[in-house]
């Protein structure tokens, strides 16, 4: 054999070698925590786990029904404010300030914002809402859910818009479609199983955030709807759970710990689904 | 000579070269630049565009055709730093003139692109989203100007059954004729064609060229396109352009067979280009 071709041949091998070890050390976390997940959780849900509150110490009864009302109440509220304002400043990135020098500016700054910690966010709102409002609150929670996720909502829908192709604009204005019109009708529509993705991703990121919620939502034993006032939420209970001395609690962290996780997987997978939609039509 | 030029017409073949009458200008160009920048890309240009006339615009690739045709409907305002001065007529409506609303020209003077640009919509939606953009109709009436358009476009038969189908299903042929059913349907006076067909089979490009000579019958065309048969076979005029510059613009007839300039002649001959 060709002694060129055939070190070519073994560094194919090499390299195919370290790419497939890496893949599967990354795998197999993964794998493990599902799978522990799945062992000390699945045990411990049942009807109670939805339709009974958190216990008080010493229980050996009760349920999340409270933390997981407050963990969709500020998921929702927290997307409902923060996709809105992602998907207006993402469109103005990819479309009206395409040519500005303001647009690599924002662009930057919302790539820190998209890397920063969410406990630094959580801190933020903490000393931006909770100190002045004199109290922890859920509305408080819900803004620092908001933060994070305008900066993903940003960055998906000026990625998904910039793959609309222009000539696309070009062929709508040439039918006389004012910009907003063109870009309503035509370029969200175009990219709007990518702007769900973008909302969906984005849900996702927030559904299991644990350290924002500590400084603004904080946690609450008992049934609450009222936005001033502290909320139950899946992540600080089971972060508070986890702690404790008592067996049940633990029990019910692990139930928890399972119920965010499946549900970060659909989203996840809904995601994946409208993103093959995207790509096949 | 006479003579025998007239008895091969009467025997049905080729069509008479005779020339055109003159026909009332519709878009009149004087002393037109145009600058992407710095860069002078269209140099002193001096044309009309005849009223149900179709002109062909042909010259080698960067020579400016298609950054003329896009001054006629100002798509190049789209884009920071481009600008044209001197004067570019619509009848009597300055094109060029910056407080014109440049809606209102595109509903008058509409484009069909290189690539097919049906709408993320269905077929019938891709027709009625222009029309209502500017008129207000009934369900049945718009079903009818629907159908109207798709007819146009030589598209209807192949549709008729399937309207409520994703544009982006059809061909690229039949999705090129969608686009110019979607033209039609909101009834601009000129129509710009920028290489309709370079991205299109033999048989879809005939259907094309079949449909912008019954097109010429209602509306003022300028086509660019980079295949001078095409040229010779749908215009009334052409233009050669060359460098930024309009070297020739004559009847397509004496274009092809008599150019007046070495360079005309060189590129219709394919020594360059």
């Amino acid at each position: 054999m060709n002694p060129i071709y055939a070190s070519r041949r073994r560094n194919d091998i090499i390299i195919r070698g370290l790419c497939m070890g890496a893949a599967l050390f990354g795998v197999t976390w993964l794998a493990l925590i599902l799978f522990t997940l799945f062992y000390n959780g699945l045990s411990g849900i049942s009807l109670a786990v939805f339709t009974q509150d958190t216990p008080p110490p010493g229980s050996t009864e009760g349920g999340l029904r409270n933390a997981i009302i407050g963990s969709i109440i500020m998921t929702v509220i927290g997307v409902g404010i923060g996709a809105p304002l992602g998907l207006f400043a993402g469109t103005y990135l990819a479309e009206y300030g395409k040519h500005d020098k303001l647009t690599s500016v924002i662009r930057f700054i919302n790539d820190i914002l998209l890397s920063a910690p969410s406990i630094i966010i959580g801190l933020f709102i903490y000393g931006a809402i909770v100190v002045p409002m004199g109290g922890f609150s859920a509305f408080a929670g819900c803004l620092a859910l908001a933060v994070i996720v305008i900066p993903v909502v940003v960055r998906t829908t000026e990625d998904m818009l910039g793959l609309v192709p222009n000539p696309l604009r070009e062929a709508a204005s040439a039918l006389g479609l004012p910009r907003s019109l063109v870009i309503r009708r035509i370029a969200y529509r175009a990219a709007r199983s990518g702007l769900i993705t973008g909302v969906l991703l984005a849900t996702a990121r927030i559904a299991g955030e644990t350290a924002p919620l500590l400084f603004t939502a904080l946690s609450n034993q008992f049934f609450s709807l009222n936005l001033t006032k502290t909320m139950a939420n899946l992540p600080v209970t089971i972060n508070n759970f986890v702690q404790s001395p008592y067996a049940y609690w633990k029990e019910l962290a692990w139930s928890g710990a399972l119920l965010i996780t499946l549900t970060v997987l659909a989203l996840n997978i809904g995601a994946r689904i409208l993103g093959a939609e995207r790509t096949s039509k | 000579m006479t003579d025998l030029s007239v008895s091969v017409s009467n025997a049905g073949g080729p069509v008479p070269q005779v020339a055109l009458p003159e026909a009332a200008p519709k878009v009149t160009a004087r002393g037109l630049n145009f600058y992407y920048g710095e860069h002078h890309a269209l140099k002193n240009i001096n044309l009309t565009l005849g009223t149900h006339r179709v002109t062909a615009f042909i010259g080698p690739s960067g020579c400016g055709k298609s950054t003329l045709l896009r001054i006629f409907n100002r798509m190049y305002d789209l884009y920071p730093g481009q600008r044209a001065t001197g004067q570019l007529l619509l009848d009597q409506t300055n094109i060029l003139d910056p407080k014109l609303d440049l809606n209102l020209l595109r509903a008058r003077v509409g484009m069909v692109f290189q690539k097919p640009t049906p709408f993320p919509m269905t077929i019938y939606e891709n027709i009625a989203f222009g029309i209502r953009l500017y008129e207000k109709i009934s369900k049945s009436e718009m079903d009818d100007r629907v159908e109207k358009a798709l007819r146009g476009g030589a598209l209807w038969n192949e549709v008729k059954d399937k309207l409520n189908a994703s544009g982006l299903s059809l061909s690229g042929g039949q999705q090129q004729r969608l686009c110019i059913a979607r033209t039609v349907a909101v009834r601009p006076e000129v129509i710009l064609f920028d290489e309709p067909c370079s991205a299109l089979d033999p048989i879809s490009t005939a259907k094309i060229e079949e449909l912008i000579q019954e097109l010429s019958e209602d509306y003022t065309i300028a086509i660019v396109t980079h295949n001078m048969q095409q040229a010779a076979r749908v215009s009334d005029k052409t233009a050669f352009m060359y460098l930024g510059e309009l070297i020739e613009f004559d009847d397509t007839s004496k274009i092809f067979t008599s150019p007046r300039d070495r360079r005309t002649q060189d590129y219709i001959t394919g020594r360059f280009g």
